[in-house]
């Protein structure tokens, strides 16, 4: 099978070079929907919701909503963004007939999506400490964390992305897996709160480590609990990159 | 010494045989134009020599390379043109070439002041901040080529490159085609312009149905195939058969298109004469590519 090379960077700065060319379009809506959820969760909901696990509604959402907004951030990426450009603007076709391969493109796409993650994930992370949520400097592991996250939801995207014949077929995946994902992963409402099965099945979503890595380092309360949580993510992330890098070879190099 | 060399190359989609056994070899320096029709196998076969397609089985060596384990180094001296239009569109013209210049790795300031160069070269300069899609179809095409320039390519693989040019674009792209083979450019390109493969190329390879059917340079496949000159008769309908059997009591080489005939390894006027009446007119030309091309890869009607 064969890898990426370190030339994945152009397509990463490609794709930089985009973003922050668009950034009128672009960074108002990475920073305005995270608060809007938050402010709506934490303190509209919260004030019916009250205490859990001995915290106020808002701090025990905040963790969640950093990890939520991690994937959603890669996943749109990876799966519209990644679709435009291999399928309706060909940008791949044109790349692979440089030194890059195709390799190099795919990496230099989920790398992208992740650092699509780290960049929300940093942002509402500050608005949290701005507003005394924060409470332990083990929180700046977050980032880490949301950069990881990245890559994971990033390479589950692109290899679906490879895999699909139309954009439309994306609307599924958010109904039908990110969406539920959001929902069942542990962010609103602990997880022993669901029925028994509900809460077997959502540790197979992968976002359900994620939420508790952040909740545990938010508040500074690490145990080797978070050991498997943190070796299931980069398991996932390790199969979901290498999966992807032969679906888009197989889908592009025809 | 061979720039571009195939070895039983061929390409296959499921049933469909796209390229179908071709050993071509591109000699360092030369301009080689493929021509064919409409499904060819052209693009199915510049695809493979770019790394872009793994070909179904065969081989090939590209500057040198065998391009199966060393494609990225092949890829670094290639400068390619494809058919179908692939601007980034979501970055604006200049920028365009300086991404692309990154994917090879150019510095920064170097890369800015080659696409400034490479741009005016293309006489898009005042189209420097435009975004793709507020550019003409012409326009784009010469950023295209333009594009495929930026790396100061070795070889140049040139997919239908003037296609949609108008007259002075186009003569300008022949120039700076000519301009790159003087300075050792070895070019590859294919081509439903005739004129365009007479003038530029030095050899020219007819493709059909994924096979090399004649390969020369365009005077010697004019020659070849049909001679230097060429007659056209029309006949009436009636007189049709009539003279096509004089034709062929003649031993003439000769090729029926409706009501017209044309004649070809013509020498001399004589045979013409015993014709007589039966003839509307009578047109005498040079044979052209556009000939030998008609008659290896059929007309959509031959009797
Ligand atoms: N990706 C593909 N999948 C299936 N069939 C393909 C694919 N690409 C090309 N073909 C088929 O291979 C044959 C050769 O196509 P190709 O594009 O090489 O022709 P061409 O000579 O470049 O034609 P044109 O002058 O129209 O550009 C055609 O029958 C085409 O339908
Ligand atoms: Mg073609």
């Amino acid at each position: 099978m064969k890898s990426f090379s370190w030339r994945f960077i152009r397509v990463w700065q490609r794709n930089r070079d985009v973003f922050f060319r668009l950034w009128r379009s672009e960074i108002p809506v990475m920073v305005a929907e995270p608060i809007i959820i938050l402010l709506a969760m934490g303190l509209g909901l919260g004030t019916y919701v009250g205490v859990v696990n001995g915290q106020s509604y808002i701090e025990f959402v905040t963790p969640g909503v950093i990890a939520g907004y991690a994937m959603f951030s890669a996943s749109f990426e990876c799966t519209y963004g990644t679709f435009i450009r291999m399928e309706h603007q060909r940008t791949y076709d044109a790349i692979i007939v440089t030194p890059l391969n195709i390799e190099d493109v795919t990496a230099g796409e989920i790398f992208w999506g992740a650092t699509r993650s780290l960049l929300t994930g940093s942002f509402i992370l500050a608005v949290a400490a701005a507003f005394q949520l924060v409470h332990s400097p083990w929180a700046l592991l977050i980032l880490p964390v949301s950069f990881l996250t990245g890559i994971m939801f990033a390479a589950i995207a692109v290899l679906y992305s490879s895999l699909v014949p139309s954009i439309y077929s994306f609307n599924y995946y958010f109904s039908l897996f990110i969406t539920p994902v959001f929902f069942f992963s542990g962010v609103f409402f602990p997880l022993s709160s669901f029925p028994e099965i509900i809460q077997k099945l959502s540790w197979i979503a992968p976002l359900t480590p994620v939420v508790q890595l952040n909740r545990a380092l938010i508040s500074g309360t690490l145990t080797t609990d978070l050991l498997p949580a943190l070796a299931y993510i980069t398991g996932l992330a390790f199969v979901f990159f290498a999966i992807s890098l032969r679906t888009m070879r197989r889908r592009l190099i025809v | 010494m061979s720039i571009i060399k195939t070895n039983n190359l061929t390409k296959k989609f499921r049933e469909l045989v796209a390229v179908d056994d071709v050993n071509l070899e591109v000699i360092s320096g030369e301009c080689f134009g493929l021509l064919g029709p409409n499904g060819a196998g052209k693009t199915s076969l510049l695809r493979m020599i770019v790394a872009a397609s793994p070909p179904t089985s065969g081989d090939i060596w590209v500057l040198g390379h065998n391009l199966r384990t060393d494609s990225r180094q092949v890829k670094a001296n290639l400068g390619v043109v494809p058919q179908l239009d692939n601007l980034d569109e979501d970055l604006t013209v200049i920028q365009n070439l300086v991404t692309f210049a990154r994917y090879f790795d150019l510095p920064k300031e170097e890369a800015k002041q080659r696409s400034r160069e490479i741009l005016s070269l293309f006489e898009l300069e005042n189209k420097h901040d435009s975004r793709i899609n507020e550019l003409s179809g012409g326009m784009k095409r010469r950023l295209l080529i333009a594009r495929g320039m930026i790396n100061q390519p070795r070889l140049l693989i040139l997919d239908e490159p003037t296609i949609g040019l108008d007259p002075q674009a186009k003569h300008l792209v022949w120039r700076k085609l000519a301009e790159l083979k003087s300075q050792g450019v070895t070019q590859l390109l294919c081509t439903h312009n005739m004129e365009e493969a007479a003038d530029i190329c030095d050899r020219v390879a007819i493709m059909n149905l994924g096979k090399i059917l004649s390969l020369d340079t365009p005077q010697k496949l004019v020659i070849r195939h049909v001679g230097k000159t060429v007659y056209v008769i029309e006949v009436t309908s009636e007189e049709k058969n009539n003279v096509k059997e004089k034709l062929k009591n003649l031993g003439l080489d000769f090729e029926v298109v409706d009501n017209r005939i044309h004649l070809f390894h013509i020498d001399s006027d004589v045979v013409i004469k015993d014709l007589g009446t039966s003839l509307i007119s009578l047109q005498r030309r040079p044979g052209t590519l556009e000939d030998v091309f008609l008659r290896l890869t059929g007309r959509t009607l031959i009797e």
